[in-house]
């Protein structure tokens, strides 16, 4: 039955995956972004990975969907029809994807307890088994989180940091919508016409 | 048959990534391939925790039960720094891409490379 209930939920990434491919308005594709997240985000609760769901939905769903309507709210919402898709483009990811399909013909079915990841001594078994009275809290992901791994964590935090101060760096704190900007020329631009008048005096 | 069944969701994840990766390089908005971007990375989040579960396990969470079997928690723990790390990379390109909009009104790569072509020194 669980495995029911994740295949239907992949099947309906899939399907959300090419309607992002497909959609030429980017609002309407940062929502399926959004919805994507937060299916995937189901899923993890299926497989058992309930703290990965609750951040997924938070801030893969959430935060980062605001973020992409923040940066959508300045640029533009609609991408250029191009006439020719990439055929190259096509061929690269067909030959990378059957490639990484004939790699995973050796990895272990989904859901065996017997595979190198579940059975190591050291990593998952040690874990589940002292990490309760190692460290404490009930949750083992939590244990590993803030002690066993805690210098990633902190690295985390780091980039996190330096991520925030490169986004302040870049835009500054105070921010005004472009059409409340005083008229700008772009470099390139001729000044005073558009690139579009240019085009529409041919 | 049974091998099918085992390997499906790693197969639909790989297609997953691969759509992702094809936005990324066919399509010539900037805003788009940060899209295909989070599409690659929530498909990549998804393997992760694919190899984690465990049949007939529970979320990894101690109970006074010794029968009890576990899904593993450390991709769990490597999923939950990347989900964070991932936003803060598209964070970034976000605000990367405002900039280019303001410096070139276009936000397409083509007519981005178009309008540097003519003017070299700027």
């Amino acid at each position: 039955m669980e495995t029911l209930v994740a295949i239907v939920l992949l099947t309906f990434l899939a399907i959300v995956a090419v309607g992002i491919i497909v959609l030429r308005d980017l609002l309407g594709a940062v929502i399926l972004l959004g919805l994507y997240s937060l299916i995937a985000a189901g899923a993890f609760v299926v497989m058992d990975a309930v703290d990965v769901a609750f951040t997924e939905a938070a801030v893969g769903s959430g935060i980062s969907t605001i973020l992409f309507l923040g940066a959508l709210s300045f640029t533009k919402h609609e991408q250029k029809p191009r006439g020719n898709d990439s055929v190259m483009a096509l061929i690269f990811v067909i030959v990378t994807g059957g490639l990484l399909i004939y790699g995973t013909l050796d990895m272990p079915h989904y859901g065996r307890a017997d595979s190198p990841a579940q059975s190591h001594p050291d990593l998952a078994v040690r874990f589940i088994e002292v990490s309760g009275s190692e460290v404490g809290p009930p949750n083992i992901v939590t244990s590993v989180l803030a002690s066993y791994r805690g210098y990633d964590t902190l690295g985390e935090t780091l980039v996190v940091f330096a991520a925030g101060i490169a986004v302040l760096s870049l835009l500054g704190l105070k921010r005004r919508r472009p059409e409340e900007e005083s008229p700008e020329d772009a470099p390139g631009d001729t000044p005073g016409v558009k690139p579009d008048d240019v085009q529409s005096q041919y | 048959m049974t091998q099918a069944i085992g390997l499906y969701s790693y197969w639909i994840v790989i297609l997953l990534m691969m759509a992702g990766l094809y936005i990324m390089i066919a399509r010539y908005n900037l805003v788009k391939k940060i899209i295909g971007l989070g599409l690659f990375q929530t498909s990549i989040f998804y393997l992760y925790i694919t190899m984690g579960k465990v049949d007939g396990g529970t979320a990894p969470i101690l109970v006074e039960d010794a029968t009890l079997l576990y899904s593993n928690p450390v991709p769990h723990v490597l999923i939950l720094t990347a989900i964070v790390v991932g936003v803060a990379t598209s964070a970034v390109a976000l605000a990367l891409i405002v900039r280019i909009y303001e410096s070139f009104d276009t936000i397409e790569e083509d007519e981005i490379k178009a309008i540097e072509a003519q003017e070299p020194d700027s």
